[in-house]
This record gives structure tokens, C-alpha cells and sequence, in this order.
């Protein structure tokens, strides 16, 4: 269970989040979706721990990612971030199989190499990828890695950012697909934050819409068409008449 | 006026703001530095890095410079008749002053700028936060172990550096300016004592923390962008050359002045 509650945060003047609340149930697929710069990536940094929240309070399976035991609630996290983050100095094998190799969770060298290639196969690579270097594959590729890693150690909640951008639309749906598989398989708490559509209906159980640092809806994938949310309507529509102001 | 008081009241609040940064870095430092999990592939790699590769930019820098000693303290003690002190002073200058300074500063070009931009580029494309979220802590990882190798690689470096200068002078000593090779050697041996090697060396682990740390800093407060890693390197090289040469007046000042 993920729970946000009166989420606040700000960057100098700049208020992104202004009461953020959110529940995300077991085994749920959560998508966020929301125009550029309306804080997502924010939401998902504070879930992280990555960044304080000025106010509010995150829970991640009932621990706080803010607190002292941080640690405990990220060994139960994987993510897979827009660029990969994918560490270039270390080979494929070595970047999915990163917590095996260092750390708490320390295992024998093949036997990380094992997991590594078994989640390599799991996301559709082939064993041969195993020791080539992250800067050697293409960007599909790369992704496909993140997400070995993020499953690497069968985590219970998985974040996904933007995990389509700078993919083509066929690479885009294979991943996608590939999220949605994993989530369902593993059953796993899954966050995704997106404003890809097609990545909403492939991959959501849920939907929330976050605009001007508030969620604007929330509801069943099945609900989207039928809202009468203006914020939601105009964001699936893609028009530039709306509530949500576009620049020209 | 009031525009330049503002100024320069923010130009200080900024300085205390960068100075606070880097205490508080180095002091996770070195809580981090005592306590496992300890990254020792991360560390022997920085050795490589730091230590082995630097080897030849080093070695060569310190040749030129005992040779060209020599030479300058030959034209020097000509005019005075003490043309025979060339071998003595070549060595305690390169061993106590110039073989760490020179040193240190070029490891200081080669290494602080390549770990302020591999880290930086690891902070904007969200490397250290994918560390973070792997349960994996940054400083642990990525600085530590190339705080502890500098510290032990410069020194080495700067002893093969003393060692290559005072070859150096020897081979223009003896080639150039006609002074006899033993002569040469006993005059460089005998006028030399320990602690001129030993405060070379201890100046060598201290340019080496210098280095590593202000490689490290900049690189982890690196800003979005290229710019910011470009901004980072040089900052770490220009700050660690000049603290390289503050540190080293006040270390010399230390260990000299009685």
C-alpha cells in the first residue's frame, strides 16, 4: 500500500505540489498523468526519498521513505528512470544484478550472474547482451536493462518514469506490454508516470490526474472516457482549449 | 552603493553557503569511511586510475623539471663558484618541494577533472539517484573509495616522480654540465636525510586527499546539463590547484620553519 497524504513541496517561489493525496492499493497499478512540468516526476522523487517533502507525509508500505528507515522501505522498491540510469562503467549483467553484487543482499559472483541472465531473458534479452557495456545498446535496449534491474530482486513496489519517452510507438507498446505483464505476474504495487496515452491504457489499473500541484481525478481506467473532468477530458483529447493552459 | 553592499553581502552568504557544503561533505566523509559495506573493486579501480595511469604524465613532468633544476642551479652557483652543490640542491628541491607540487598539480589536471566529470555525469543523467535507490550509498561508493586511493596513490606517485627528477639532474648533470657520475650520486645521496623524503610524501597524501575530495565535491553538486558538468571540472581543477599550493606553503611552513 502506497499512501500520500497533503503533499507539499516547493523550489523557491515555486510551489509544484499543494496537497497532493493519493492511496494506492496492493498489487494496483497506479499511472499519474499530468502536462509537463506539473510536478510528477516531484511526486515520484518524494516517494523515493529522493527529495524532502516541505510537508506531508509518504508511506511505502507503511514506512516512510523520508525517514531513518529509508533503507528498509527502498530493498522493497525497484524503478526504472526516463534515461535508464543505466552505470556505464559496469556491463549489463553487472547493473541488473547491482544489489547482489553490493551491499546487504551480497550473493557469490555467478550466482548474481545467474539471477542477472534469467532477468535478462525475462525482459527479452538474450544472454550474449549480458557483458556488453549499457553505451553499446540502443535505446530500447537500455530501457529493457532498467527494467531488468528494477525486477531484479522482486520488489514489491515498482516505479516507472516516463518509461516510453524517446522510444518508437512499436518499441513503446513492447514495452508497455512488457511493464503490464510484469506487474500482473509478479504482483507487484506498480507507480508509472507518463503523458503517453497509450502507455495509460496498457499499462493502468488506475489513473490519477495531476494538474496545478493538486490530483485533479482519480478513478478506474475504465472511467476515463466516460469523466465529465474537464482537466481529464482535455488532457485525453490533447486539445488546446481547456482548463489547462498552453502556450503558443 | 547600496547595489555593491548587497553584492558583496551576497557574495559572502555564498561563500559561507559553499564553505558549510564542503565541511558537511567532508564530514560524511568520514562517517562513511569506517563503516561496511566497503567497495573494494570501486577502490582498486581508482588505484588503476589514479595511481597507475598517472604514472606517466607524472614521471615525465619530473624529468624535465630535475633537468632543467639542474641546469638553472648550475647558471646560479656559477656566478658564486658553487657549481658542485647542483646534485644536493637538485634533490632536496625535488624531493621536498617540487616533485609533490608538480605532482599534485598535474595528477590534480588529470585526475580531479576526470572524477568531477564522471561523477557529474552520473548526477544528470540520474546515476547517484538510481544508487540511492538500490539501497546504495553514493558517498560510500563513489567517493570513499577514491578519497583512500588518492591518499595512498599520490604518494607513491610523488616518491617515482622525487626518484625520476633526481634522474633527471643527474642525466643533464652528467651529460651536459660534465659533473662525474659517482661524484653526482654521493653528492644527491649524502646531503639528503629522511625527512626530506618523508615530508614530500606525507605533502603527497594530502594533495591526494585535496584532489579526491574537490573531484568528488564538485562532481556530486554538479547542475542539470552539460554545462554543469563542463562548470564542474573545471572548478574542481582550479580549486584543487590552488588549495594544492595554500596547502603546501602551510605544510612547508609546518615542517620547516624551526
Amino acid at each position: 500500500m502506497i499512501e500520500v497524504s497533503d503533499l507539499h513541496k516547493s523550489f523557491d517561489q515555486n510551489n509544484v505540489l499543494k496537497g497532493v493525496n493519493l492511496k494506492i492499493s496492493d498489487g494496483k497499478s497506479m499511472v499519474i498523468i499530468g502536462a509537463s512540468g506539473q510536478g510528477k516526476s516531484v511526486i515520484l522523487k518524494c516517494l523515493l526519498g529522493l527529495i524532502k517533502p516541505d510537508k506531508g507525509l509518504v508511506l511505502l508500505n507503511g514506512i516512510d521513505p523520508n525517514s531513518k528507515e529509508k533503507n528498509i522501505a527502498l530493498a522493497k522498491i525497484g524503478m526504472l528512470f526516463q534515461g535508464g540510469a543505466l552505470f556505464d562503467s559496469l556491463p549489463v549483467w553487472q547493473n541488473v544484478a547491482f544489489r547482489y553484487l553490493n551491499g546487504k543482499r551480497k550473493i557469490s559472483t555467478s550466482e548474481a550472474r545467474k539471477i542477472a541472465i534469467d532477468k535478462l531473458n525475462r525482459v527479452g534479452l538474450k544472454d550474449s547482451f549480458a557483458d556488453s557495456f549499457p553505451s553499446e545498446l540502443s535505446g530500447g535496449m537500455q530501457k529493457r536493462v532498467a527494467l531488468a534491474r528494477a525486477i531484479a530482486t522482486e520488489p514489491e513496489i515498482i516505479f516507472f518514469d516516463e518509461p516510453t519517452t524517446g522510444l518508437d510507438p512499436i518499441m513503446a507498446q513492447v514495452i508497455n506490454k512488457l511493464i503490464r505483464e510484469l506487474v500482473v505476474e509478479m504482483g507487484v504495487t506498480a507507480v508509472t508516470i507518463t503523458h503517453d496515452m497509450q502507455s495509460v491504457r496498457s499499462i493502468a489499473d488506475e489513473v490519477a490526474l495531476l494538474h496545478a500541484g493538486t490530483i485533479q481525478w482519480t478513478g478506474p481506467l475504465k472511467n476515463i472516457d466516460k469523466s465529465k473532468n474537464k482537466y481529464l477530458n482535455q488532457f485525453i483529447s490533447g486539445s488546446g482549449k481547456g482548463p489547462i493552459e498552453t502556450l503558443r | 552603493m547600496i547595489r555593491l553592499t548587497a553584492r558583496t553581502g551576497r557574495l559572502f552568504l555564498e561563500l559561507c553557503s559553499f564553505v558549510g557544503e564542503l565541511i558537511i561533505f567532508c564530514f560524511r566523509i568520514l562517517t562513511n569511511l569506517l563503516v561496511p559495506p566497503f567497495f573494494l573493486r570501486a577502490f582498486f579501480s581508482s588505484i588503476i586510475q589514479i595511481g597507475w595511469l598517472s604514472l606517466p604524465v607524472v614521471g615525465i613532468t619530473s624529468f624535465f623539471t630535475g633537468g632543467a633544476l639542474a641546469l638553472q642551479i648550475y647558471a646560479g652557483g656559477a656566478r658564486f663558484n658553487a657549481e658542485e652543490v647542483v646534485p644536493s640542491i637538485v634533490a632536496i628541491g625535488m624531493v621536498r618541494e617540487l616533485g609533490p607540487v608538480l605532482g599534485g598539480l598535474m595528477v590534480a589536471a588529470r585526475v580531479a577533472s576526470s572524477i568531477a566529470a564522471e561523477i557529474g555525469t552520473m548526477k544528470v543523467t540520474e546515476q547517484v539517484d538510481a544508487l540511492i535507490t538500490l539501497s546504495t550509498e553514493p558517498i560510500k561508493y563513489l567517493v570513499v573509495p577514491r578519497v583512500i586511493a588518492a591518499v595512498l596513490a599520490v604518494p607513491v606517485l610523488v616518491g617515482v616522480g622525487d626518484s625520476i627528477g633526481v634522474l633527471g639532474g643527474y642525466v643533464i648533470g652528467t651529460t651536459r654540465l660534465d659533473f662525474n657520475n659517482a661524484i653526482y650520486l654521493i653528492n644527491s645521496i649524502n646531503y639528503l636525510e629522511f625527512w626530506d623524503v618523508l615530508s614530500g610524501l606525507i605533502k603527497g597524501a594530502v594533495f591526494g586527499c585535496i584532489i579526491s575530495v574537490m573531484g568528488c565535491f564538485f562532481g556530486m553538486r554538479c547542475e542539470k546539463g552539460a554545462r554543469g558538468v563542463g562548470q564542474a571540472t573545471k572548478s574542481a581543477v582550479v580549486s584543487a590547484s590552488v588549495l594544492i599550493l595554500a596547502a603546501n606553503y602551510f605544510l612547508t611552513e609546518a615542517f620547516f620553519s624551526s
